[in-house]
């Protein structure tokens, strides 16, 4: 193989148009007469509207048309969800693309201005006048589950969205009862706000004439947009395209189908020109969907020698106004089904409520579900660990599961494929010299310095998954992807995808495996998605799924190609099929590689056809449609280390080890880049971010001025290293690595700031681990306040 | 979000934007915009014009003058970081223009505009606090000099009157014996000062023989910590001792008046004001050459 095929650190492809400003947005792309909307959102969490009064705005300059809620009905249809949990008594509201007669959180649109310019419409805005009765608000979860708490929608009582458990394993309550040691928590896992570099944008251009639709958006799955908006805005699938341009970044908040985009589509329909809209980030604070949001109470049995024998949680998840688009299946299959992590754990239980409170609605966020449940599971063995006085590392090599290479079922009824979570930590630990790090803490507190370690060791499901599955578990769409391979006459070639990359830089690795399958230069191969009309049908960039399932399709199809053109070169090489050996884009007669077919040369002849062998088809194109069996299991074990200021509660990380094993590296550079990228945002989660409402829903974090994204200068290098545990089951082996970082980092560096604030008598604090927090906390436990 | 119409004027000199000023009631000057855009930006404020004064040659640059350093309002953040005549007199001063926001907003903000917004969490006004600073403003019936203690006047409002221009700022030329420093705890959003502490000490005969300490960030309006001064001068400049006296610094904020937000308590900042304190003294001293 060439040195620039599978698994080599070529680099990103992407890159030259992104760092030169010659990528094209959904902003950058203006249709002749296109005009723009801006949406009147609501400034209370919670309110009746008695009237609204739009007449100055209707008659300002360039104004085109203003729409409130009665104006759509029968025309949009409620924003859908579309994950529908079985089992769970899920209740869903009506999610009004323009509110009726109630809004529910700060955000909630209440009408529309269409006019000549994007400022026109702004201004517009101003202009128009909305008689609210404000109502009082709800926006923790636990409380929004509390008797008495304001009641979001009137047909749903005790603003219960759905009540969701898992039990796996031996009896729960005789775990706890037998168990030597418990150990407990309460667990905030705050509100976080997905910080994609684009913003949310539409344009939308329907033709009355033939009646299309074609619609430029920012979303991570094209397809999943063009079914949905079928059914919200009646235009029938083929008459619809999505086109997902240029996407810079989404992290989960590009997954939704949102109202904005179904009423710029219905604001061109109506009009019969093209209409765009693009949010302001203060607009995308409020209403593009945040991530997280859970109250846990989490407890764990053991022996007094620090065996697990239970974990049982109840978690209150705030799913803000209304259900986005994916959003029951987050803080449920996607977190607690994970519940057992890298361990041993017999007996498990979790209750998930599901809560309706006057906030922006939570989606999936980078790692979604999974990084709530590493950070429950990390916590508890840490918990124990200091409960039984031993190394954090000892206590999970206690319970790891050992070494396995083709599936181990947890108790939660997941078949993990492949792992060795104690080869992963050992080489974390050898890496990060550990012994070493010890001994160093132990000198700092001599000094009354306060350093901490903090290990995460994690496993995560992505790579979603079987459709089968899928439909098991109401998730209203396949979950299988698709890819066509294509062979010019000249040998190069087109790929198509139904995935949908938006930063992650599958245009590289997709490249990668063609060449690694087919011998062909990398930079031979394009690699084509995010178009409707001319990419075959897939759901989308999520879930860590594009390379595990998507590149899987890929290497099959290529592996399609690469038995064709076996049978054309036997008939051109006039030998036997049977007889045929292949090498690196080479095909020839087993023992005489001198007299070779290319895979250039059968492009051609397969192109031209001039002389194919009987009944073979004209072509070298190849077409296939991937159900995984299972997901893929990625896991890892991190280590961070932290110095925390006792005077101020300010915490420095002073270093971060990564060991991660997402099976073999289509192209190191690449897996680098999301480790590092998926690192800092759980440590974010950790130290800075938080997405803050008042009591009465005013998104009080809503600018980057107060919300905290994590800098560059103050993290340390990041230290990222790897083990190789090929996925049974993936043709290439490869597991997903987009979130892994995320679901481990928040788990370590909370303990490592635990453990450094031990001897202060620390045992808690919320995140994220504000100065003041740690401060607070450090008082408190000193008796001081 | 986008900006409320406005109209837009550019003056040539001081006089011209005076009077432009006075034409156009309900006007705003426009030096930097990196406080005045996003004011605009977010629908805070609606001028009618902007009248900018950015391309107003005479008022931008650093130069020494009677044993003072002058610096014109349009002098950027960058430019007074990189400013070797300000890094040796008036190290304080470079040090925290180094640190505000990042390198475009140093790049564009001016030393004008900042202190003129006087933003809470500006880092500028209490080193000029520190510093002894003199303001010197310009009106269409003349000019007028203010000092520091009385520029500031609380919460984003300073002596500059409605249809004045500030146009330099001027500082006494530090002396051998003499040292300053900025310390601050920068928000982690957008990197303000919740705290910032700015000190100057002088060492004469082994003791301090004056200090001056102005805190940040924690009020509206800069305050000399004249507590934690009295508790240094005539004393070694130990660790001990510049601890103990940065404990006073208490003394010298009014509970009532200490800010708060979501990130950080009114009670909170107090409470470590001292640490800001301690670490400006504790690097002024070191610079005591
Ligand atoms: C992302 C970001 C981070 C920042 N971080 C920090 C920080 O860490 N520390 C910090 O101190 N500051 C910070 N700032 C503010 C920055 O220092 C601004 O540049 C400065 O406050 C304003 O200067 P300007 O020249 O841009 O003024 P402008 O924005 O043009 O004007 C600000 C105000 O002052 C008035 N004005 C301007 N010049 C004059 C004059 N000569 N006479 C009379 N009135 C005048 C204007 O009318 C306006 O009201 C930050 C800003 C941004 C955008």
């Amino acid at each position: 193989m060439s040195a620039s095929t599978f698994g080599s650190g070529i680099r990103r492809r992407e890159d030259p148009r992104l760092i030169t400003g010659s990528a094209s947005y959904t902003d950058d792309i203006t249709l002749p007469g296109t005009l723009h909307a801006a949406l009147l959102r609501s400034p209370y969490a919670h309110a009746r509207i008695n009237g609204i009064d739009t007449s100055q705005a209707a008659s300002a300059q360039g104004v085109v048309a203003v729409y409130i809620g009665a104006d759509t009905e029968g025309e949009i249809a409620p924003s859908p969800c579309a994950w529908l949990l079985p089992d769970s008594g899920l209740t869903i509201a009506d999610y009004h693309c323009v509110a009726r007669d109630t809004v529910r959180y700060v955000g909630d649109i209440v009408a529309v201005v269409v006019a000549e310019t994007r400022h026109e419409a702004y201004d517009a805005l101003d202009l128009i006048e909305v008689d609210y009765d404000p109502l009082d608000a709800v926006v923790e979860p636990k409380k929004a589950a509390a008797d008495g708490a304001p009641q979001l929608h009137a047909e749903i009582a005790g603003n219960q969205a759905f009540h969701w458990t898992v039990t796996g394993g031996g009896d729960i309550d005789e775990a706890f009862s037998q168990a030597d040691v418990v150990v407990k928590e309460t667990i905030i896992q705050q509100r976080l706000i997905p910080n994609a570099m684009e913003p949310r944008a539409t344009l939308a251009s329907y033709t009355a004439a033939t009646g299309e639709l074609t619609v430029w958006n920012t979303t991570q799955n094209p397809h999943i947009l063009r079914f949905l908006s079928s059914l919200v805005i009646g235009v029938p699938e083929d008459r619809l395209r999505v086109i997902a341009p240029e996407v810079g970044g989404g992290f989960g908040s590009k997954i939704a189908a949102y109202p904005a985009d179904f009423i710029t589509m219905f604001c061109s329909k109506k009009l019969g020109a093209p209409v765009k809209w693009v949010e302001s980030r203060s607009e995308n604070y409020q209403a593009t969907t945040h991530g997280r949001d859970h109250v846990q109470e989490i407890e764990l049995a053991a022996t007094a020698d620090g065996k697990i024998k239970g974990l049982r949680a109840t978690v209150w998840a705030g799913m803000g106004a209304y259900l986005s688009t994916a959003a029951p299946g987050i803080p449920t299959i996607l977190h607690g089904l994970m519940l057992s992590g890298v361990y041993d754990i017999p007996a498990i239980h979790e209750d998930v409520y599901g809560l309706y409170t006057n906030t922006t609605p939570v989606e999936a966020y980078r790692g979604a579900g999974r990084p709530e449940a590493t950070f429950m599971v990390e916590r508890l063995v840490d918990l124990l660990a200091a409960k039984l006085g031993l190394d954090p590392a000892e206590v999970r090599r206690r319970n790891f599961i050992p070494k396995f290479d083709d599936g181990h079922d947890v108790v939660t009824g997941l078949t993990y494929d492949s792992g060795n979570y104690d080869g992963a930590l050992s080489k974390l630990l050898a890496e990060a010299d550990y012994q070493q790090l010890r001994a160093e803490q132990a000198e700092a507190r001599k000094n009354g310095r306060y350093i901490g370690l903090g290990l995460s060791t994690y496993v995560e499901i992505c790579g979603l998954g079987p459709s089968q599955v899928a439909g098991a578990i109401g998730f209203q769409g396949g979950l299988w992807e698709s890819a066509i391979v294509r062979f010019h006459p000249s040998g190069k070639v087109h790929v198509m995808i139904g995935a949908s990359p938006h930063g992650q830089g599958e245009e590289t690795t997709f490249a990668q495996i063609i060449a690694g399958e087919l011998g062909v230069s990398p930079d031979d191969v394009k690699v084509i998605h995010g178009d409707t009309d001319n990419t075959p049908m897939g759901w989308g960039t999520y879930g860590s799924r594009t390379t595990a399932v998507g590149g899987a399709a890929l290497a099959l199809a290529a592996r399609k190609i690469r038995d064709k053109a076996k049978v054309i070169a036997a008939h051109l090489l006039e030998a036997a099929v049977e007889d045929m050996d292949y090498d690196d884009g080479k095909f020839f007669v087993k023992g005489s590689p001198d007299s070779s077919k290319t895979i250039q040369d059968i492009a051609l002849m397969a192109n031209v056809a001039w002389n194919m062998p009987e009944g073979v088809e004209a072509g070298l194109e190849a077409t296939t449609f991937y159900d995984p069996p299972n997901f893929v299991f990625p896991y890892g074990a991190h280590l961070a280390v932290v110095e925390v200021d006792a005077e101020s509660g300010n915490v420095e990380l002073k270093r971060y080890v990564a060991v991660d094993d997402c099976g073999p590296q289509i192209n190191p550079v690449i897996v680098e880049g999301q480790v590092h990228g998926g690192i800092v945002q759980g440590i974010g989660q950790a130290l800075w971010e938080e997405g803050v409402y008042d009591d009465d829903g005013q998104l009080l974090t809503g600018t980057m001025l107060d919300y905290a994204l994590p800098r560059a200068d103050r993290l340390p290098d990041i230290e990222v290293h790897s083990t190789v545990t090929p996925s049974p089951h993936h043709p290439l082996g490869v597991k997903g690595i987009g979130e892994a970082g995320t679901i481990a980092s928040t788990a370590a560096v909370y303990n490592a700031v635990i453990d450094a604030l031990a001897p202060l008598g620390v045992e808690a604090v919320n995140m994220p681990l504000t100065p003041e927090r740690v401060w607070r906390s450090i008082q408190a436990a000193q008796g001081r306040n | 979000m986008f900006a409320p119409q406005f109209d837009y004027y550019r003056a040539s000199s001081v006089a011209e934007a005076a009077a432009l000023l006075e034409q156009h009631p309900d006007s705003k000057v426009l030096a930097g915009g990196h406080s005045l855009i996003p004011v605009l930006k977010l629908r805070l404020a609606a001028p009618s014009a902007l009248i900018d004064i950015g391309r107003i040659d005479g008022i931008r640059g650093i130069r020494e003058e009677a044993g003072r350093i002058v610096i014109g309002a349009l002098t950027t953040h960058a430019e007074i970081a990189a400013s070797a005549t300000l890094q040796s007199g008036a190290t304080a001063l470079s040090e925290a223009a180094g640190m505000i926001g990042d390198p475009a907003v140093r790049n564009r903000g001016t030393i004008g505009g900042n202190v003129a917004h006087a933003d809470p969490a500006s880092d500028l006004p209490a080193v000029l606090r520190c510093l002894g600073a003199e303001f010197s403003i310009a009106g269409s019936s003349g000019t007028r000099t203010v000092d520091a203690a009385d520029f500031f006047e609380g919460l984003m409002t300073t002596a500059v009157e409605e249809h004045e221009i500030l146009t330099s700022i001027s500082l006494p030329s530090g002396s051998g014996g003499q040292g300053s420093a900025y310390a601050k705890f920068s928000h982690p959003a957008s990197r303000y000062a919740v705290i910032g502490a700015a000190a100057s000490v002088a060492v004469a005969d082994g003791v301090c023989s004056a200090a001056s300490v102005a805190l940040g960030g924690l009020v509206p309006a800069p305050v000399r910590a004249e507590a934690v001064e009295d508790a240094l001068v005539g004393k070694a400049l130990s660790a001990g001792a510049i601890a103990d006296a940065a404990r006073c610094v208490g003394d010298s904020l009014d509970d009532d008046e200490v800010l708060g937000d979501v990130y950080a308590s009114a009670e909170y900042r107090s409470a470590v004001a001292h640490v800001w304190v301690g670490r400006a003294l504790t690097a002024a001293a070191a610079r005591c050459g």
